[in-house]
């Protein structure tokens, strides 16, 4: 479908965690492409492992108690889980970067922001100070912080939420990376500072051209940034479609309550009761037989509860992962 | 019409910041500055806000958890504002609180029966017998299962231990109950069972609703009326469909052009609000939004707007509104 | 992403509640924990020690072997740690030695921990001018110092095993103050506390069900080593002789008593000596993983 070349190729991800208190498949079977430019939505509930899928691509699972056990993870062509500790180092943070949820966290309180940027430059090109401080300002003005000299020499604690976002992206965009990953990064924002944070990523990355990979449990966030959506539920991509196709026609159960689940904005007050998805999330060790959405499942058939479904193209470009698909 | 069961006026919260060698107050953080709302019996009154517009603040100085810095707050007519500790122990029965932490509102060291059972035994109501009775009862009601009633907060997911906080807060039967972000720590498929839940207790039990919370499509299913908060004022008052589908305050109008909707077709026409929310240490003079509206006059800086009814039941407070 | 695995445990729990309980958590991290385990052991060999040993070995303590020949004998099957300079067995008094030290150091150390954490009850609870007051006594107390004092109360009080425990208690509750104190001021700002609040309960019902239920696990923490510095406490003030008097023995006034006969009969030294190394290491290292097996962000 896409003429675009493909940047990052994600197949049968499984990334597990070794407890003391069991074995968590937290990605089991994650599948996802991303274009060169494109904006890729990956969404799910807590212990989907949309976050561990980021985190692996970037190879920063924690090493115990977590392992990539299997799958293959292609940039441009190479695999980065054949690539050594060092090979990883020079596209972590250049060619790959990352935005977290708490960009509180995530800034070290000691430095300035302007430090942290510039190190972060440095880092990875060959320039010297007085060059980086440039382009350091440079990218404080693009991602739209006023009086980015002055901002330069700030530390983080003074500086607002959305501020500190904005300089979370500055650093993570300073590489000109060639994939932005956001891992919930305007979850704890404000409403009007996440429009703010949502229209400075969709503007820049109309600019600099990038990827993004959105990883949220908004669905409304992703309607509005993303062009095609993943959906994971218990470490299983179990729907990926274009954003288009998600909302308008979505074909696995999963996907279909979730829509219907969530009270929309635009509708007028009823009394009637929200379509509600019963039941819970699976605990990771105890992952149901068969489909994992199958305890919730409207649809479960004794075949669903048996055997666990792969995923298949239904339609171009839409892919599935269940025997009793919705009809469209 | 409907009778208010519940009515704020002027009502202020302030938390002094101390500071000096002799921890003197330099200056106050106005959580909540003079604000004006009331609650019909039977109905859900959303309060809307972003963080430190003084939503919570404001929910918890009503059920006077907090002791309000100035203002009134009327209770079916009668005049609570001063009220001791004990004279408020009765209005405890009819005033409850529902919170938004499922993991720090329940006692970690407490088996859920007694967490429960708690305000029965603080109120010394019924016979013990009774009172198990009842705990099996109030389980069954928020969709809990009796039996677990000797196990601890911990061994239940998010969304049940908010159905437990729920339990606690309808024991005692109340009229009131203040809900403050029940549902923002949830996950999406669990927010709606919650929601559904709340919505057919309240027609079962007739409750009255105080909603706090920031998500506005849920404060479109759930309220009647809507109230907007910012920086510790109420800026807009309305019934639901009147406030989502004319708004009038700028910031109603922003805050709403802000929330992002779930279907990739509906390309919307977005106000978006430039800086920050300033502190509630120091609000700018006049109107409180003034630094971010798009509108902004000289008016705005010296004098702060009155609240004017812009229709029935739809109060604003902007100098937009006044000047006409 | 140890949050994930966390998040991943609270979820396991759900399905395994009762081998999951809280305790039932700390005893399966507590078997895990070595050092603990260790301590665990040379504890309730102590114990064992100390209790059951004068049930078998029925020889007064006091029972003196008149004349020059029953003094400083070796050990030998009637004696297996010989007698002392008064010619008593040194074995029976090891043990009612054991039962005194032991029980002045529990004693001692639960008092003083009962009494901190009130006294943090109360000031985290109130805050303001209560919290002040407590605090600058708690300060007060912790500035003065102990030896000279416990002298000149010695010869107020008297002597004995009831004035020790006294005086331990009252120069060792205040870190447990502090330490609950703190917990209390993070521990009131949770939303359980609010909702007790909410739903009219009392101060006291707060501090008592609320606030002191969830200190409780780092105040055992604290007893367990608490035991141990009293067990040393005691062990000085009697080895100063202001402690247990004679004839009732102690671990610490036989280590006094002991002192003059350094070179003629040095095992009198070891045993106590020894006795109280061990006790003590073995609390705190019972104390330390207590400590790792409630902290749920160490892992074990």
């Amino acid at each position: 479908m896409d003429n675009r070349e493909v940047l990052v190729d994600i197949k049968n991800l499984r990334t597990f965690f070794y407890t003391e208190d069991g074995v968590v498949p937290a990605v089991d079977g994650i599948d996802l492409t991303i274009h060169r430019g494109e904006v890729v939505g990956l969404v799910g509930e807590s212990g989907c492992g949309k976050s561990v899928t980021a985190l692996s691509i970037m190879r920063l699972i924690p090493n115990p108690p977590g392992k990539i056990i299997g799958g293959d993870i292609y940039f441009h062509g190479e695999n980065l889980l054949a690539k050594n500790d060092e090979e990883m180092r020079q596209i972590r943070g250049d060619k790959i970067s990352m935005i977290f949820q708490e960009p509180m966290t995530s800034l070290n309180p000691v430095y300035t922001v302007g430090n942290q940027i510039s190190e972060a430059i440095t880092l990875h090109q060959k320039i010297d100070e007085a060059e980086a401080k440039k382009r350091t300002i440079e990218m404080l003005h693009l991602v739209g912080i006023p009086e980015p000299e002055r901002r330069y020499s700030q530390y983080p604690h003074e500086m607002s939420g959305g501020m500190r976002q904005r300089v979370m992206i500055a650093m993570a965009l300073s590489s000109n990376p060639e994939l932005l990953i956001s891992d919930e990064a305007t979850t704890a924002l404000d409403v009007t500072i996440q429009a703010q944070i949502l229209d400075l990523m969709r503007g820049l990355q109309k600019k600099l051209g990038m990827a993004i990979l959105i990883i949220t449990h908004n669905l409304a966030v992703v309607a509005e940034m993303a062009e095609t959506i993943a959906i994971a539920y218990a470490g299983k991509i179990v729907e990926n479609a274009s954003a288009k196709e998600i909302f308008r026609s979505p074909r696995h159960p999963y996907t279909y309550g979730l829509l219907q689940s969530i009270p929309k904005f635009t509708e007028k007050k009823t009394n009637e009761p929200l379509p509600a998805i019963e039941g819970m999330v699976p605990s990771p060790y105890h992952m149901p037989k068969g489909c994992r959405y199958n305890p919730r499942c409207p649809f479960a058939t004794e075949k669903c509860r048996e055997e666990e479904p792969e995923i298949v193209e239904v339609t171009p470009g839409h892919l599935i992962r269940c025997f009793h698909p919705i009809e469209s | 019409m409907a009778t208010k069961l519940v009515e704020v006026q002027k009502l202020k919260k302030w938390f002094p910041i101390k500071g000096g060698i002799f921890s003197t107050v330099v200056a106050s953080v106005k959580a909540v500055d003079e604000v004006d709302f009331f609650i019909y019996q039977g109905e859900t009154l959303g309060l809307v806000g972003e963080s430190g517009s003084g939503k919570t603040t404001a929910g918890r100085t009503l059920l006077k958890l907090l002791q309000p810095t100035g203002g009134k707050i009327q209770y079916k007519g009668a005049d609570i504002t001063d009220y001791s500790p004990t004279q408020m122990r009765p209005l405890r029965r009819n005033m409850q609180i529902m919170f938004q932490d499922p993991y720090g509102s329940l006692n970690p060291r407490m088996p859920v029966g007694d967490i429960i059972q708690e305000p029965l035994d603080v109120h010394v109501i019924g016979t013990r017998k009774e009172r198990h009775d009842a705990v099996t009862t109030m389980m069954e009601t928020v969709g809990l299962r009796p039996e677990y009633e000797k196990r601890y907060p911990h061994e239940f997911s998010g969304g049940q231990r908010q159905r437990i906080g729920l339990a606690r807060a309808l024991i005692l039967n109340p009229e009131l109950l203040v809900l403050d972000e029940p549902i923002s720590a949830l996950d999406v498929s669990i927010q709606s069972q919650i929601i559904n839940l709340l919505q057919e207790l309240q027609q079962r039990l007739n409750l009255t609703y105080l909603f706090i919370a920031h998500d506005l499509a849920v404060v479109r299913h759930m309220s009647d009326r809507v109230a907007v908060m910012y920086l510790g004022k109420v800026v807009e008052t309305a019934e639901n469909d009147e406030l989502f589908d004319h708004p009038l305050h700028p910031y109603t109008q922003a805050l709403l052009s802000a929330v992002p909707v779930p279907d990739p077709d509906v390309k919307r026409e977005r106000i978006i609000l430039q800086g920050d929310i300033p502190s509630p240490v120091n609000p700018p003079s006049g109107c409180h939004f003034r630094t971010r509206c798009p509108y902004a006059m000289p008016i705005c800086k010296e004098q702060e707007p009155a609240v004017v009814e812009a229709a029935p039941g739809h109060t604003v407070s902007c100098h937009l509104l006044t000047k006409k | 992403m140890a949050e994930k695995a966390l998040e991943a445990k609270k979820k396991g729990q759900q399905k395994t509640s009762d081998e999951y309980s809280y305790i039932g958590m700390v005893t399966h991290r507590l078997k895990r924990h070595k050092l603990a385990m260790a301590g665990v052991i040379m504890l309730v060999l102590m114990l064992v020690f100390v209790f059951v040993g004068p049930l078998v070995w029925r020889l007064d303590p006091n029972e003196q072997i008149e004349g020059l020949e029953g003094m400083f004998l070796t050990p030998s099957r009637e004696h297996p740690m010989g007698t002392d300079d008064y010619g008593r067995d040194v074995l029976a008094r090891m043990f009612y030695g054991g039962r005194i030290s032991l029980s002045i150091g529990f004693i001692s150390a639960v008092s003083s921990t009962l009494i901190g954490a009130f006294v943090g009850l109360v000031a985290g609870y109130y805050g303001g001018w209560i919290d002040n007051l407590l605090m600058r006594f708690t300060d007060a107390m912790l500035s003065i110092p102990t030896f000279p004092l416990l002298i000149a109360l010695a010869s107020v009080m008297g002597k004995g095993v009831t004035q020790i425990i006294m005086v331990i208690v009252v120069f060792g509750w205040m870190s447990d103050a502090r330490l609950v104190r703190g917990m209390v001021l993070s521990l009131k700002e949770q939303e359980y506390v609010e909702a007790a609040r909410a739903i009219g309960a009392s101060a006291g019902r707060i501090m008592w069900r609320h606030l002191f239920p969830n200190t409780l696990a780092v105040l055992i923490v604290s007893t367990t080593i608490g035991i141990g510095s009293a067990i040393i406490y005691e062990a000085s003030i009697s080895f100063l002789g202001f402690g247990v008097q004679a004839p009732v023995a102690s671990w610490g006034n036989m280590l006094q008593n002991a002192q003059q006969f350094i070179w003629t009969a040095p095992r009198l030294i070891v045993y106590p000596g020894m006795a109280i190394f061990l006790t003590v290491l073995g609390f705190n290292f019972f104390g330390d993983g207590l400590r790792d097996a409630i902290d749920p962000k160490l892992k074990l």
